[in-house]
């Protein structure tokens, strides 16, 4: 039970998140809700590449005395977790575009006042 | 507004519930399995490209198709907050 | 967003050529210590949005447009898909890594285990290293500057 704490970590980010997109009315509060969600996916593939006492994958100057094979992490998911991070990055700056552009028209933030499309 | 606020509640538990006992039937924290790839990588990285680090390796010579693809997003993103803050001049 | 008093400006200047620094540093060691072109971009944007947090958006929409800037982040992107066609007429296959093993630039390989650090291996890398920090710079500083002097001014759109 002990070795799988930081999984319930990701767990409970992924549920923070999911609630304030869900049940939030400010348009604000429903962007940070998405954003919570991204990392805490982020999270999760940075977890399943750890070795137990593993060093960076990297040969400048290790320190004496290592195996290298057998005691350094997998570097595989960290490359993909840096695309995902940039691609969180894209998402948010044109969703933020966007909101500054919905209180230029309508002037209000909640979600349940701006349903019908105006001329 | 009720019937809305109950379905949401309803569908956000049963969404939890599956998350949390999937959780058991992955590999223990620490422990990976699959490891055949990476240990190639970790293996011939100094022969093959040249450098020290492994990380810099996958990302832009094993799996240099995906760093493009990732720069493609990123000059999208500026194409587009760039359009939807146009001044119009008369 | 208007400017801020001279205390902040004089600290801004002050602080401004080191991060820069550092941030090159961390893209042009990208294949020796952990790093690379997307981590020192990102390092160099934040002492861009220093500099517009101290000396406000107007003036420096009137100094630098974003057209230029966004010029400057074409030209990231054209290196980066020239580094990568060279392969083909090199070494037959796209993104071929052609420089290592050669002597040419940054064509030696070193020794298998722990080594100490040599600029001058790598092969390929360090340039497509240069092109994306050109690029993640460029870009992050766009997004920022548009949308800060966007919400300054009265009429846009």
């Amino acid at each position: 039970m002990i070795e799988y704490i930081p999984f319930i970590a990701v767990v409970c980010m992924i549920f923070i998140g999911l609630y304030a997109a869900m049940f939030r009315r400010n348009l604000i509060k429903i962007v940070i809700g998405i954003t919570i969600i991204e990392s805490g996916v982020n999270l999760f593939l940075i977890i399943l590449g750890y070795r137990e006492g593993g060093i960076a994958p990297i040969y400048t100057s290790l320190p004496p005395g290592t195996t290298y094979p057998d005691q350094m992490v997998l570097p595989v998911p960290q490359a993909l977790t840096l695309t995902s991070i940039v691609i969180g990055v894209a998402v948010l700056a044109l969703m933020l575009s966007l909101v500054m552009h919905i209180y230029k028209k309508y002037g209000t933030l909640d979600v349940q006042k701006i349903r019908r499309l105006k001329e | 507004m009720e019937q809305r606020t109950i379905a949401a509640t309803l569908a956000f538990t049963i969404v939890a519930v599956f998350f949390l006992f999937s959780i058991f039937f992955l590999h223990p924290f620490g422990q990976p399995e699959q490891v055949q790839m990476d240990t190639y990588i970790i293996e011939n990285t100094q022969n093959e490209t040249g450098t020290n680090n492994g990380v810099t390796s996958v990302v832009f010579d094993y799996r240099g198709f995906d760093t493009l693809g990732e720069a493609t997003i990123l000059f999208s993103a500026v194409a587009g907050v760039i359009m939807i803050f146009r001044r119009v001049k008369e | 967003m208007t400017e801020m008093t001279k205390i902040v400006k004089t600290i801004a200047n002050i602080l401004f050529p080191f991060t820069v620094i550092f941030g090159l540093y961390v893209i042009a060691h990208g294949h020796l210590t952990p790093g690379g072109g997307f981590q020192g971009g990102a390092v160099v944007a934040s002492g861009c949005a220093l500099l517009l947090v101290a000396y406000g958006s107007h003036w420096v929409m009137k100094h630098i447009k974003e057209k230029r800037l966004a010029a400057f982040e074409s030209m990231g992107a054209i290196g980066f898909i020239t580094v990568a066609l060279l392969g083909i007429v090199f070494s037959t296959v796209f993104f071929g890594n052609f420089l290592t093993g050669s002597g040419l630039l940054f064509g030696t390989t070193p020794e298998t285990g722990s080594t100490l650090a040599d600029f001058n291996t790598g092969g390929v890398l360090p340039l497509m290293n240069f092109a994306v920090g050109i690029k993640v710079i460029a870009g992050l500083f766009v997004i920022i500057l548009v949308m800060a002097y966007a919400s300054s001014t009265k009429e846009w759109g």
